[in-house]
């Protein structure tokens, strides 16, 4: 009998499984499809720092950012500690942006407009200066998830559905699945934009709805274009942003096979895979306004995820009052990547019952009660 | 039959012989030339493959641009065709 | 304007099928990505129009009635209310976005040859068998000197016997399957049998030995083709012994895929055809599952010029009584389309691809050419807990490239152990990004 079952093998399953291994709990890992199957192989694969306001959300990046450099020395995926830079269409705005970036308190380096050049060649003239934040990384999420599951060696049972769970009064015991019971002391939901779901098989419902982002992925370049991960400041807005149409801000970036990623868009129209035009001219038009080079680089291809998003916009982590020995993991909205390890690093924790050293209580499921009941 | 005019296209400075109305790849291909480009991981020589469009093993840069597929770009008098 | 009917792809179903409904009074515009009509099959050079034949009966039937967009390749298409907008390039080097709206859509678009990886396929020197058509076709360039003719299907014929009538040394025929009662399975109709004679008799006078049985296992050459590895194969295609042959071009196809971005993209459904491969449904009429998109031709199930042509009027007939013309029923066309369905589907049973091709591939054999994705990295994919191929694309990259698993899907799939599953592409055409962020035109 494993002493933890994993629901989920995306990047934050795979995090809490490999960090589970590590202090020593065996653990199996349940998905209904295959490793990174979900919003993990639908991202972009951001490591980010810059676009987190102060507070609970930031402390959980920065420690996912030192996790994710010790993770990349394990090797067999990408990892890029690029840098990230946000620019400022107006004097304004770069207020706004150095402002932020003195209240996060995070590395970063104030560019002045002539100073653009400098960090990105390809840069449009007449900004008004930026912010570099050079924590700002990127992954290759598919990968880093199929090679923690890979180290921390889990039970791993792919193209496998949990269909409810085993109690003992209100207590989980273990999950039931499509071609199994599989009892357990403690569960955990990585379920992503699907983590409503489980919880809901639990009795215990959480607030998490998808919002779907599109990204672009333009024909391979011989040389590199762009050096880092390149935003305007509406980014930052947006990412917090409660409005249900469409925002999209273009997240510019290159990447090793030589490929540009144009990304951000986000909407809320449910399970939708429908390809939206206006929502890829939007992101063309902002990509291209950064960076005018690639007005004749070539769009290949394009794909959308779900982001699992809750209305506070912060993830859900740790244990359910409502179903002792369920622990959630999950509601990392367009966050996930960058936030897994620190995720992972936490939820093992608390199911060794370890001092979590972070003030887990912005993100606790008990938040939610009244909301949800 | 329409009068079928022939003239000349470069491929990397030097003079290739055209008919009108042939793809660049055609044209290539007719001179001997089986490869233009190499691929960006293992530098291996490629050319005309499915030769419709539909694999872009053929990509050439002509007169500067770049990214066209030979086998769907027809050649015109006077193009300068580069490898890549 | 709006026209009533937009045809995608100027084949013999797609003109078939924009002479009938603009016979049946429609207004109809006929895009196409090449530079004339014709498609694969009736390719043709610039300077020599075929005088003879269907293809001048079909043209005389479009021109003047349709409006003939050529250049025009398609990048996606969308539903907008009442209407479906085709979203077009137009041009060569200087393309131009253009958007194309009917009240009805038929698709036409056609299939690409269907590829298997082994060793050395991505030397220069290798073709498809349908790639070293399209330049004597439409070029009039003999692929090469020396040329092998390999793989599996009754069009290795016809390709065979064009490059050695226009005087290439065809240093012979490999056909991978045994054709064991393929004239009584198949029960050809007369013409069939004629024409696949005269292909017979072309390759004996040009001494053309046809090996069946036999197969392309490897390409060698340092920087071009110089000779090829030739197997006997037993019947899962497994190799039994290989001698080697010398020659400077392979011309190589194991049948052929439809060309389904388009309806996938629509939402229409698709079904399992009888070699396994993705196929659009429709019905008797044509209609796909989705109102106001009709298919024709390949796309419906891989049949021949024959069959997409009669495809092709049925289809336009449809569209036109769909759209409240009157048209007399064509029972003789219904019945001609069943029997070539039934005689393409024999066919396609006749000449399966067996598994026995994954023992070609070593570790380094490149899968995905646009990638560069060796087999071993493939198997190191499944071996990280990729399920499908999709999974496998993710972990490894085959099919993220240029060409979008068009040339490599199927075979990722089969060495997946799964039926190849309708292709999601929705950008059907690279399109530049700022072409992509203007306003696109529309076409008069």
């Amino acid at each position: 009998m494993p002493d933890v079952v994993v629901i989920g093998a995306g990047v934050v399953g795979a995090a809490c499984a490999y960090y589970a291994a590590r202090a020593g709990l065996e653990v199996t890992v349940v998905e209904r499809g295959s490793v990174a199957s979900g919003t993990t192989g639908a991202g972009e694969g951001n490591v980010l720092v810059s676009d987190k306001e102060p507070g609970p959300e930031l402390d959980l990046a920065l420690l996912s950012n030192v996790l994710w450099r010790e993770l990349a020395e394990l090797g067999g995926f990408e990892f890029e500690a690029k840098g990230g830079l946000v620019v400022a269409e107006t004097g304004e705005v770069q207020r706004a942006l150095t402002g932020l970036a003195r209240a996060q308190a995070v590395e970063h380096e104030v560019v002045a407009p002539e100073d653009l050049p400098r960090y990105e060649p390809h840069l449009a003239t007449g900004l008004a200066g930026g912010v570099f934040y050079p924590q700002d990384a990127q992954v290759q999420p598919m990968l880093a998830a199929a090679r923690l599951l890979r180290h921390g060696a889990p039970e791993l049972r792919t193209g496998e559905t949990v269909t409810g769970f085993l109690r003992s009064g209100d207590r989980v015991t273990g999950v039931r699945t499509d071609r199994a019971e599989i009892p357990a002391a403690a569960v955990v939901n990585a379920a992503g934009t699907w983590a409503g779901e489980i919880a809901e098989l639990a009795g215990a419902p959480l607030p998490i709805l998808p919002r779907r982002g599109f990204v672009l992925v333009t024909e391979p370049l011989p040389e590199p274009l762009i050096r880092h991960k390149v935003y305007t400041a509406a980014y930052v807005t947006n990412v917090a942003s409660d409005s249900a149409g469409l925002e999209s801000s273009a997240v510019v970036e290159g990447t090793p096979s030589g490929t540009v990623l144009i990304g951000a868009s986000r909407e809320r129209v449910g399970f939708d895979r429908t390809l939206s035009i206006p929502v890829l001219r939007a992101l063309a038009r902002q990509a291209v306004e950064l960076f005018p080079v690639l007005a004749d680089t070539r769009l290949i291809r394009a794909y959308c995820g779900f982001r699992p998003y809750c209305p506070d916009h912060l993830p859900v982590i740790g244990p359910d009052p409502r179903a002792p020995g369920l622990y959630h993991a999950c509601g990392h909205e367009g966050a996930g990547i960058g936030l897994a390890p620190a995720t992972g690093h936490l939820v093992a924790r608390l199911l060794t019952g370890a001092e979590t050293g972070l003030d887990l209580r912005p993100f606790l499921p008990d938040r939610f009660a009244g909301e949800t009941s | 039959m329409k009068h079928e005019t022939e003239f000349e296209i470069s491929f990397d400075g030097g003079p290739v012989p055209a008919r009108q109305g042939q793809t660049i790849g055609a044209v290539l291909h007719a001179a001997g030339i089986r490869s233009w480009r190499t691929t960006r991981f293992g530098g291996r020589p490629r050319g005309l493959f499915c030769g419709i469009g539909v694999c872009f093993d053929c990509l050439v840069t002509v007169n500067g641009t770049p990214s066209l597929r030979a086998c769907q770009t027809e050649a015109l008098p006077g193009d300068e065709v580069t490898s890549g | 304007m709006t026209y009533d009917l937009v045809v995608i792809g100027g084949g013999p179903a797609g003109m078939a099928g924009a002479a009938a409904a603009a016979l049946a009074g429609l207004r109809v515009a006929l895009v196409d990505g090449g530079p004339r009509l014709g498609g694969q099959y009736f390719r043709h050079p610039h300077s020599a129009e075929p005088l003879r034949g269907r293809f001048p009966r079909l043209r005389a039937a479009v021109a003047g009635r349709a409006t003939v967009l050529a250049r025009h390749r398609v990048w996606t298409v969308q539903r907008e209310d009442d209407l479906l907008a085709v979203h077009c390039l137009a041009g060569e080097r200087d393309e131009r976005p253009r958007t194309v709206r009917g009240r009805r859509l038929l698709i036409a678009t056609g299939a690409h040859d269907r590829s298997l990886p082994f060793p050395g396929w991505d030397l220069p020197g290798v073709l498809t068998a349908g790639g070293a058509q399209a330049l004597l076709k439409g070029d009039r360039v003999v692929a090469g000197r020396r040329i092998v003719v390999a793989g599996t299907g009754p069009f290795l014929l016809p390709v065979a016997s064009g490059l050695a009538g226009a005087g290439a040394d065809v240093a012979g025929v490999y056909e991978a399957n045994r054709l064991t009662g393929i004239a009584r399975r198949a029960r050809p109709a007369p013409a069939k049998v004629a024409e696949a004679t005269g292909y017979a008799l072309e390759l004996l006078r040009h001494r053309v030995p046809f090996h069946a049985g036999q197969a392309v296992i490897a390409a060698h050459g340092d920087t071009g083709l110089t000779h090829v590895t030739v197997a006997r194969l037993d019947r899962d295609w497994r190799p039994l012994a290989t001698r080697t042959v010398e020659c400077d071009t392979l011309a190589v196809g194991y049948g052929f895929l439809p060309q389904l971005d388009l309806p996938v993209q629509l939402g229409c459904a698709t079904r399992p055809g009888v070699d396994g491969s993705p196929v659009v449904e429709v019905d008797a009429g044509l209609r796909t599952s989705v109102p106001g998109v009709y298919a024709a031709g390949e796309a419906t199930g891989v049949g021949g010029a024959d069959l997409a042509e009669v495809e092709g009027l049925l289809a336009g007939r449809t569209v036109a009584m769909d759209l409240g013309r009157t048209a007399r029923p064509a029972p003789a066309l219904a019945r001609r389309r069943r029997r070539l369905t039934a005689f393409a589907e024999a066919l396609l049973r006749a000449y399966p691809v067996r598994d026995g091709w994954r023992g070609w591939l070593s570790p380094g054999t490149l899968v995905c050419r646009c990638e560069e994705v060796p087999y071993a990295r493939v198997l190191e994919a499944r071996d990280l807990g990729a399920l499908d191929s999709r999974a496998i694309k993710l972990l490894a990259r085959p099919g993220m490239g240029w060409c979008q698993g068009r040339v490599c899907g199927y075979a990722v799939a089969c060495l997946m152990g799964e039926a190849p599953q309708p292709p999601r592409r929705p950008i059907a055409q690279p399109i530049r990004l700022g072409d992509l962020a203007d306003q696109p035109e529309e076409t008069p």
